[in-house]
């Protein structure tokens, strides 16, 4: 037992099997990506920064029906809602408080319209928490520029519902 | 007695039950869309299908008398196959349109077809539309949500006694309409809305503002009028958002009157949020130390007789309690009144200003005499009170004027007060009908109260009611009907001049400082005096005013209120008064304190326990004087003083919704519906 140490370590056999790793390992294709630059792959349903969806027409999709208010775990969500002038259901408010919110998806999935989801889009720190109570007009915003991605995620997931 | 049983418990119930009241009493609780405690039976959605013993099929519960030996079963699956098939017809032509329906997480149809419901439909056809009716500026319609319970149809021909809704058509063409395309011609639609099972009638004031679920829910005492309704008012963060009726079966049952219901929109508008004080006829803002330094130099420099307070009509009486102590401790003298106008009031005998038959006592009268008074208007809940005594037991009613329409058939008399002497002296029908009822009821009005003949008529109906032996322990045939919410409060506090009539001596302006609490309906011009004024809302009392000290409406501050029948309610406080305004009682307190260096009250409760002992020492020293002989009598016409429904105090003056109602029925005005 003594002697098999003694002999590992004089020609030091346990340095020499990581450095021939090391070496097998410089042929392979690397396994990390370099993060600002390249992007890994994400799910179909991740549940990242929200958005506000509209119709293909434009028109908003939201009717403040309060359920994703309600469902909220974190009560993240504030809405406010009146009667618009053509008589339809809309909200007046739609706030979310980014910090609070625990990205479960609970909102997402009570959404009679497809209207709140959560993107793909987990890039979104800011410097200051008033950056983080996004309102009515930064999801719509947030909608608009995410929509292609967000109808192909919900397409996708659509024969799982 | 009927022994039956339920669910294979035995249970004894009186006759005349039907069997979902007799499940009731057996604690099962039976799901049901049409049937309605209040309203007739009608036995058209289904719902409460049950089964019993030896029948072949299963049985609508609402419509079925209980009889003896019945074996009722709730729930077998028989009897659950039967509901979720009916549940799945009131579905088929149902647009599941929940999200956007002000119904939801409140709505009958929703919570039972989470019970009954399939998961999915198997109707595949078009669902039926139904254009939407106008119903005026209270109720917003969506009749292709209707079910068809015809409760609506029920409540406004039963109880609101305005037969304007029906059906027209036939199976699925079948549609509740208004016939004329006009608004309801009631005070009680607001009702509608509460009765609808589903969203088929929704609040219009109220449309997408909030979720039931999210409201804060607090149970009050309304001040729209004397019958101080029980309400619940719902609130938003400060914003009363609704206002509902909550079940008192001695004073409003479960129905508000309109103006109750939706005048809360006036809490918004004309609010007095900071304090101000006037400089050449403009109104500037000011600090609560500025505007105490202002009253309380003006005090000290003004002879004490010279000043004098008025109470509003929507005051509270700790509030009423306070100003009262103010004056009597702190400027010491009693120049303070209740009454805006020159009223009769005798305050010997609190039997003399309460409505003392109750109001659930109108139920039990077979005669019903009205005297300078237009229930519709002034009591609107007492009043479907009278219809509901009509309709059960034909009661006959009378009225010294003709009042237009009350809601149920009533004799009207030629409106002079000769008709009254006539009937005392046993000359006329009405006097032997009256002393041949059981139960009579007199009423005398407010444009009683406030004509000459008040003293008269008083004293000579009471002595006729007594020497008839209307008036015993039992039965208390004479009524006073006050149309304010404080009213009654106020003279338990007695806070009125006995001896001199302020009023008069206002007009002539034997005075130099004027307190008013909430009083804006005072008849005078204003000449030198200094006016200060304490409200909730910018009227006429606050555009006189110089000095404004910003207050709190009802439903900002705990408060208690004697209706018109005696009983001491307590409003409870839903929101904050706005911006820098504070409770009414803690202004006063705080302004004795600026002028006196000494609180009238520690705080709230210790003016509240001190005003309920004076409440109860004034009931235990009742001065039981012998009333006074008959005034001479002079005959006039007596005119009916009504004030506009729609804009009877401050608050509904500030409501547009109220602004709205008041147009509509002026108008009538159609939409497009009617072609």
């Amino acid at each position: 037992m003594r002697i098999s140490r003694f002999f590992k370590t004089i020609f030091m056999l346990d340095f020499i099997r990581g450095l021939l790793i090391a070496i097998k390992e410089i042929f392979k294709t690397k396994k990390t990506i370099n993060y600002p630059f390249e992007k890994g792959k994400i799910s179909s349903r991740f549940r990242g920064e929200h958005a506000l969806r509209r119709y293909p027409n434009g028109e908003e999709r939201c009717i403040a029906c309060k359920l994703c208010e309600a469902v909220c775990p974190a009560q993240a969500i504030t809405i406010e809602s009146s009667e618009r002038e053509d008589g339809s259901r809309k909200t007046t408010r739609y706030d979310i408080d980014m910090m609070k919110c625990i990205y479960c998806g609970l909102c997402e999935e009570s959404c009679p319209v497809d209207a709140i989801v959560q993107g793909p889009n987990f890039e979104f720190s800011k410097e200051t928490r008033e950056e983080l109570y996004y309102t009515k007009e930064k999801l719509l915003d947030n909608g608009d520029r995410w929509e292609n991605i967000l109808s192909a995620n919900i397409k996708v997931n659509n024969p799982y519902r | 007695m009927l022994n039956l049983k339920v669910n294979d418990i035995d249970l004894e119930v009186e006759e005349g039950l039907t069997v979902l009241q007799a499940c009731e009493k057996a604690g099962v609780e039976i799901p049901r869309f049409c049937y309605h405690e209040k309203l007739s039976i009608a036995g058209n959605c289904r719902m409460c299908l049950v089964e019993i013993e030896n029948s072949p099929k299963p049985i609508a519960s609402c419509a079925m008398p209980a009889t003896n030996g019945m074996n009722i079963k709730t729930n077998t699956q028989k009897v659950e196959k039967a509901r979720a098939g009916v549940m799945e017809f009131l579905l088929a032509n149902h647009p599941l349109d929940c999200p956007v329906c002000d119904q939801g997480g409140e709505c009958d149809l929703q919570d039972q077809s989470m019970y009954y419901g399939l998961d999915k439909s198997r109707f595949k056809e078009n669902k039926r539309v139904v254009p939407d009716k106008n119903m005026g500026p209270l109720i917003k319609t969506q009749m292709t949500r209707c079910i068809h319970c015809t409760r609506c149809i029920r409540f406004a021909t039963e109880i609101a006694g305005v037969p304007e809704l029906g059906t027209i058509g036939r199976g699925e063409d079948m549609q509740i309409t208004t016939y004329l395309e006009q608004s309801i011609q009631s005070e009680l639609s607001g009702n509608l809305v509460d009765l609808c099972p589903v969203g088929a009638l929704t609040s219009k004031p109220y449309v997408f503002e909030a979720r039931p679920w999210e409201l804060k829910k607090t149970e009050t005492i309304d001040v729209m009028d004397a019958v101080g309704s029980n309400i619940r008012v719902d609130t938003y963060g400060w914003e009363v958002k609704r206002i509902l009726p909550l079940i008192n079966e001695d004073v409003n049952e479960e129905w508000i009157s309109d103006k109750t219901r939706y005048a809360y929109d006036g809490l918004l508008n004309q609010r007095l949020d900071t304090p101000y004080i006037k400089y050449n006829n403009k109104f500037e803002k000011a600090s609560w130390k500025e505007v105490f330094k202002i009253i309380k130099s003006r005090i000290e420099n003004t002879s004490k007789d010279k000043i004098c307070g008025f109470v509003g009509d929507l005051t509270n009486m700790e509030t009423s309690y306070i100003f009262r102590e103010f004056f009597n401790r702190i400027i010491e003298n009693n120049n303070y009144e209740s009454r805006s106008r020159d009223k009769f009031l005798d305050f010997s005998n609190r039997k003399n200003y309460l409505f003392n038959s109750t109001i659930s006592g109108i139920e039990q009268a077979d005669l019903i005499f009205l005297i300078g008074a237009n229930p519709r208007y002034e009591a609107t809940i007492l009043n479907a009170r009278i219809r509901k005594a009509y309709s059960s037991k034909r009661t006959k009613i009378f009225s010294l004027n003709d009042v237009g329409d009350l809601t149920y058939p009533y004799e009207a008399l030629n409106g002079q007060i000769q008709t009254i002497k006539d009937l005392i002296e046993g000359k006329n029908n009405i006097s032997q009908e009256l002393i041949n009822a059981q139960k009579p009821i007199v009423i005398l009005g407010e444009s009683l109260m406030s004509s000459k003949s008040a003293s008269y008529v008083f004293y000579s109906i009471k002595e006729f009611l007594m020497k008839n032996n209307k008036i015993t322990d039992d039965w208390n045939s004479f009524n006073v009907l006050s149309n304010d919410a404080s009213t009654v409060g106020n003279y338990d506090l007695n806070i009125f001049k006995e001896d001199i009539n302020l009023i008069v001596d206002l007009k002539k302006h034997k005075f130099d400082i004027l307190y008013l609490v909430g009083q804006d309906n005072l008849n005078f011009e204003k000449k030198s005096e200094f006016i200060i004024y304490q409200g909730s809302h910018g009227d006429k009392g606050a555009e006189i005013a110089d000095v404004i000290l910003p207050g709190s409406a009802y439903t900002e501050q705990n408060g208690y209120f004697t209706n018109l029948e005696g009983r001491l309610q307590k409003a409870h406080k839903a929101s904050y008064p706005p911006g820098e305004a504070k409770e009414d009682w803690q202004i006063i307190n705080e302004l004795a304190e600026f002028i006196s260096k000494k609180r009238l009250f520690k705080d709230k409760d210790e003016l509240e326990s001190s005003m309920l002992n004076f409440l109860n020492l004034k009931n235990e020293n009742l001065t039981n004087k012998k009333f006074v002989t008959p005034v001479t009598f002079v005959n006039e016409n007596l005119n009916i003083q009504t004030k506009n429904y729609y804009f009877s105090n401050v608050i509904a003056r500030a409501s547009k919704t109220m602004l709205d109602c008041n147009n509509s029925k002026i108008k009538f005005e159609s939409t497009g519906t009617n072609g």
